[in-house]
């Protein structure tokens, strides 16, 4: 009896008596994290300190301090683009973290759990697509002329391409086209998040008289809270950099949607039409400045990299 | 989704260490704050930007390698013609790759052209192009840099053959008294007209813009559905403001650009065009919109646009039947003896400045442009004289219309007015993107002028233009 009952007991003791230490890293460890850092050095780290040096230098290489920033900050373009991006960001994420949060808790305590997989499975079918390719279905869904809705756009009033593709439309449609290519892997994703709250959490609220919803809104969102803001900060990087979509549009659309709609459709411009690389860059480096300046709010105000204490 | 990650992976990094980043922030602040106050740093404006930079006075060619291999970039529409001359000449050593050729204001040459010039290889040696192109061409892209383009008048090409090209039709071409391109074709404006319709209805062909607005409102009533002009297309501009005289990208010297859409050629244009779209005579759908040829393609009586529409919007686009289609002389104002007209496209070939073989490189393109052999087949109308000739000789391009058409375009090709220049942007930008939109919101081009006016100027001196609207 006394061995059964001391056997668990020493075990945690001894650990507490000797620190737990990490192992060195063996040669495996290093060549698994070797590739991903060559990689990011070769295709982040490089281009981002490239891009700084160009944002602070002009073609003949001497430095113009924030001149490059004053230059394209005075673009006639540079408002329109960042507005239009504005818009579409907070439809974008509005829509994003909802939807996918309303649906995935829908999916994981409604639904029974065959019929939830097979809606979890075609949901998430859209993200298999690359991106210019579900352009392109959108392409045609929003042509009257061709699309297997066409009646709906009619009885919105639009009866032509040229019609739906109104300026005032423009930010709509993208976040369509976002949602239906993104949101099916992010409700796959906070699914599992959901998966991970267990079991006990959820009884006792069930005991303590919280029907579904309460239980949604007191328990499972916020034990999901660091999930989701991790999905908002890659779909806010992802959304200020917004360029496939509306550069595909303009060229379908023979030029009624501007060249210049995103931030990064007229570094685009600048770079390859205007000859102006710096220039390019400074509208790149205002974009890194707006991402991490989100993707700072939001680790500090939802405490990400915190650990909890187990 | 790379960059995605990287942003995401970027900000972790940053975030346990805020006091570092603290200071790194208000070091950045503090540096910028200074540079601002000191107004030190050089100026940000790039060189090549500047419009007035066109035009090269020295042309020193690459070391040549006789007979070395040539890379053609042609359209798929003038493809036919380069693979024939290399049938022709099996002794010259050619790569023909096939590319947009600069339609709808693409400017993938100009993108490649510009890594090209910074990794310093990969030109292609002859190009087809179109006349915008040659604006960025027959510049350098960077300080140091040798323009693309190369001087064809400095002894590649010689003046007697310069000289055959119709008037004016190598105005594009020119920059700083130098020739940079051959134009391959001119697209000069005329009035089509379905003379099967125009018979059996009675209607006279008319020959001022009066006729024309009256005549249209006309059909309208009589035969409601059918068309006598569309102003929904990328190009359609070209058609109706352009004859009109309308100075809308007018380069009075270099670098200076006038744009006065107030001016009464362009308002008198806009209310024709209004009152013809109120009637719905003239649609605000492009006639190369997805749709259009099915819904209304054979509801089109009359079109006001360049020679080309015979074989690519009535034949290929509408099928018409042959026989029905005719072409007139473009139309006057009043008090006009002779008519302007506008143009809309012709491409031009050049030749690389980096071309390792100029000579081969040079007789290519004269060949393309200027040869019967190959402009009498060619798909539109030459824009060398001789060669228009023959072309017009050919029973391809005359048997499908119901009427000849070599009076009205020749006519035409001599009337193309000057006043509509070539500039470095692209003149169908702001059209598409500013007034077609407006046109589909059901907006009247006249309300629309004065915003076309400002998306026109805003590009232009974003690309270094002084504008004036005088």
């Amino acid at each position: 009896m006394t061995l059964v009952d001391t056997a668990p007991v020493a075990a945690p003791a001894r650990r507490r008596g000797t620190p737990p230490r990490r192992r060195a890293a063996g040669p495996a460890g290093w060549l698994f994290a070797g590739g991903y850092t060559v990689l990011l050095l070769a295709f982040g780290v490089f281009p981002t300190c490239y891009a700084f040096y160009l944002a602070f230098t002009n073609d003949r290489g001497q430095f113009t301090g924030i001149n490059q920033f004053t230059k394209v900050a005075r673009d006639y373009r540079f408002g329109p683009a960042f507005s239009h991006v504005l818009v579409y960001l907070v439809l974008w994420l509005v829509a994003l973290v909802v939807l996918t949060v309303l649906a995935a808790v829908v999916l994981r305590s409604r639904v029974r759990p065959g019929l939830s997989a097979l809606l979890r499975f075609l949901y998430y079918i859209p993200g298999a697509l690359a991106g210019v390719a579900s352009v392109l279905v959108w392409l045609f869904m929003l042509d009257p002329d061709v699309s297997p809705v066409s009646r709906l756009l009619d009885a919105l009033g639009l009866h032509s391409f040229a019609a739906v593709l109104a300026p005032g439309n423009l930010p709509v449609i993208f976040v369509l086209i976002a949602f239906w290519t993104g949101a099916g892997g992010w409700m796959v994703v906070m699914y599992g998040a959901l998966n991970n709250i267990p079991d006990e959490v959820l009884e006792a609220a069930r005991m303590d008289g919280a029907g579904h919803w309460r239980t949604a809104w007191h328990i499972q969102i916020p034990m999901i809270r660091q999930w989701i803001a991790y999905m908002t900060i890659l779909a806010f990087a992802g959304g200020t950099q917004l360029f496939v979509e509306p550069q595909l549009l303009q060229t379908a659309s023979l030029g009624r949607v501007s060249p210049t709609w995103s931030p990064n459709q007229l570094a685009y411009v600048y770079a390859f039409q205007q000859g102006d690389f710096n220039g390019a860059a400074a509208i790149s480096v205002f974009l890194l400045a707006l991402g991490l300046l989100c993707a700072g709010l939001l680790v500090a105000r939802t405490n990400m990299f915190t650990i909890e204490e187990k | 989704m790379k960059t995605e990650l990287s942003s995401g992976s970027r900000s972790p990094r940053r975030a346990p260490r805020p006091r570092a980043a603290r200071t790194a922030l208000a070091a950045t602040a503090l540096a910028a704050a200074a540079a601002l106050l000191a107004g030190c740093g050089a100026s940000a404006d790039t060189t090549s930007g500047s419009a007035a930079t066109s035009g090269h006075a020295q042309f020193t060619p690459a070391a040549q390698q006789a007979g070395s291999q040539i890379t053609v970039w042609a359209d798929s529409t003038r493809l036919p013609s380069v693979q024939a001359y290399q049938k022709a000449h099996p002794d010259v050593k050619m790569k023909i790759v096939t590319y947009d050729g600069g339609a709808d204001g693409s400017t993938y040459l100009q993108t490649k052209v510009q890594l090209f010039d910074r990794t310093g290889s990969g030109w292609p040696d002859v190009v087809f192009g179109s006349p915008t192109d040659v604006t960025w061409a027959s510049a350098p892209t960077k300080p140091g840099a040798i323009p693309f383009a190369a001087p064809l008048d400095q002894k590649l090409v010689p003046a007697a053959t310069l000289d055959g090209f119709a008037k004016g039709s190598l105005a594009p071409c020119r920059f700083n008294g130098h020739t940079y391109c051959l134009r391959n074709d001119i697209a000069q404006v005329v009035l089509w007209y379905n003379k099967t319709l125009m018979d059996q209805w009675g209607y006279p062909v008319p020959t001022t813009w009066a006729q024309y607005q009256a005549l249209g409102e006309k059909v309208a009533k009589e035969h409601p559905g059918y068309l006598v002009g569309s102003v929904g297309d990328t190009n359609s501009q070209e058609s109706y403001f352009w004859s009109s005289q309308c100075p809308a990208f007018q380069e009075t010297s270099p670098g200076t650009l006038r744009v006065a859409l107030q001016d009464p050629n362009c308002t008198r244009m806009a209310s024709l065009l209004d009152s013809l779209i109120s009637a719905k005579a003239v649609s605000t759908q492009g006639f190369f919109s997805q749709g259009f040829a099915k819904d209304s393609g054979d509801k089109v009586l009359m079109a006001y646009g360049p020679s080309w529409y015979g074989q690519y919007l009535f034949k290929t686009a509408f099928k018409t039947p042959a026989k029905q289609m005719a072409a007139a002389a473009p139309l006057t104002w009043p008090g006009e003896t002779t008519a302007a007209t506008g143009n809309v496209g012709g491409g031009v070939w050049m030749v690389s400045a980096h071309s390792k073989n100029l000579a081969a490189s040079t007789d290519l393109a004269t060949w393309l442009t200027t040869s019967d052999a190959n402009q009498a087949a060619a798909p539109t109308y030459p824009a060398y004289v001789p060669a228009a000739k023959a072309w017009l000789a050919n029973p391809a391009n005359r048997d499908y219309f119901a009427a000849d058409v070599s009076g009205p375009f020749q006519q035409a090709a001599d009337e193309v007015w000057t006043g509509w220049s070539n500039t470095k942007f692209s003149d169908a930008t702001a059209w598409s993107s500013v007034v077609l939109p407006a046109l589909t919101a059901g907006k009247t081009l006249t309300s629309t002028l004065p915003a076309w006016q400002s998306a026109i100027s805003n590009e232009a001196k974003a690309d270094g233009y002084q504008v004036t609207d005088k």
